[in-house]
């Protein structure tokens, strides 16, 4: 990864234009041609330093649901667990965190009740309590990590 | 949002065409017109359906590998206040009002830290707890040790992918 690199995703986590030659008018910025741009991007997705290059939506207005939730799971059934969680598709990322509530984990579905049915489920399957951390308000932030 | 919409969405849900011409290579996909795709696309960015377009970057290859969720209990008539105000920072890559779960779990906000390391994490914390006065109001660190699962799989049907964070 070399500077321009560095240059491309910080602009391009600002946005994307939405024209007939975006990566032309976005490349103008950056002093490259729109080739140069859609071949580094090719690069820095196939390194993995980009996960994804295109939209993010927002879930609630999409119809769907997101929920946190976090269990507090005994240190020696933790792989056990973690199985069990992260077997559910509706899972979308679980990170383990220095804490007595040591799973934290994200439920994302197009349909609301499926979220309740696997917390069930993970209830049932685990024998341990799933705590559920809805979000009441977001407060914006930018989502912009200096390259 | 109509079916049209739908169907655009999920098209480009995995990222748009690497080439000159990328709305115009959705529309021949779908059987529209480029100008349509563009219409429609700036719509949804406006009514905010799409939150954002552009690079999602993964935070490790960047160097960004400690990661703090940082949870407050702020009385109830503040938080709208210090939320606004601590998502501000440019570090912070999330912020929520939550409700609290009783006694084991009296929290209301949480806010995310990306940084490049666990010293500098705290560092930052200090500067935001100095400048939104958090200093009294109880809290906990929680570092994550690591991630077990980042759906690569998009959930298809769903779109609902959006930053996933809850």
């Amino acid at each position: 990864m070399d500077d321009m690199d560095r240059r491309i995703i910080d602009v391009l986590q600002q946005g994307f234009p939405i024209c007939d030659s975006p990566y032309q008018q976005a490349a103008r910025e950056l002093g490259l041609t729109g080739q140069e741009l859609i071949e580094r991007l090719r690069r820095l997705l196939t390194d993995g330093v980009l996960s994804r290059f295109g939209p993010l939506y927002h879930a609630e207005r999409m119809g769907g649901a997101l929920l946190l939730a976090a269990l507090q799971v005994p240190e020696q059934r933790f792989d056990e667990v973690a199985g069990i969680v992260n077997g559910f598709p509706e899972v979308a990322h679980n990170y383990r965190r220095e804490h007595r509530f040591n799973m934290w984990f994200v439920l994302a579905s197009d349909d609301p009740e499926s979220i309740v049915e696997v917390i069930h489920s993970i209830e049932k399957n685990t024998g341990l309590e799933v705590w559920q951390m809805p979000k009441i308000k977001e407060y914006y932030v930018s989502l912009r990590l200096k390259a | 949002m109509d079916p049209l919409d739908r169907r655009l969405l999920e098209a480009i849900q995995q990222g748009l065409p690497l080439t000159a011409r990328p709305y115009a290579a959705i529309a021949a996909q779908l059987g529209m017109r480029e100008g349509e795709v563009i219409e429609r696309l700036e719509r949804l960015r406006r009514q905010g359906l799409i939150k954002r377009l552009g690079v999602v970057v993964r935070h490790r290859p960047l160097g960004y590998s400690a990661n703090a969720m940082i949870v407050l209990d702020v009385p109830d008539r503040l938080v709208a206040q210090i939320g606004g105000h601590i998502s501000r920072f440019s570090f912070v890559s999330l912020c929520y009002r939550r409700p609290r779960c009783g006694e084991q779990w009296p929290y209301n906000l949480y806010c995310m830290i990306h940084g490049k390391s666990r010293g500098r994490v705290l560092q930052q914390l200090e500067q935001l707890s100095e400048s939104c006065g958090l200093g009294t109001f109880p809290r906990e660190v929680l570092f994550s040790r690591r991630c077990f699962k980042q759906r690569g799989a998009l959930y298809r049907a769903s779109l609902v992918r959006g930053h996933a964070d809850g």
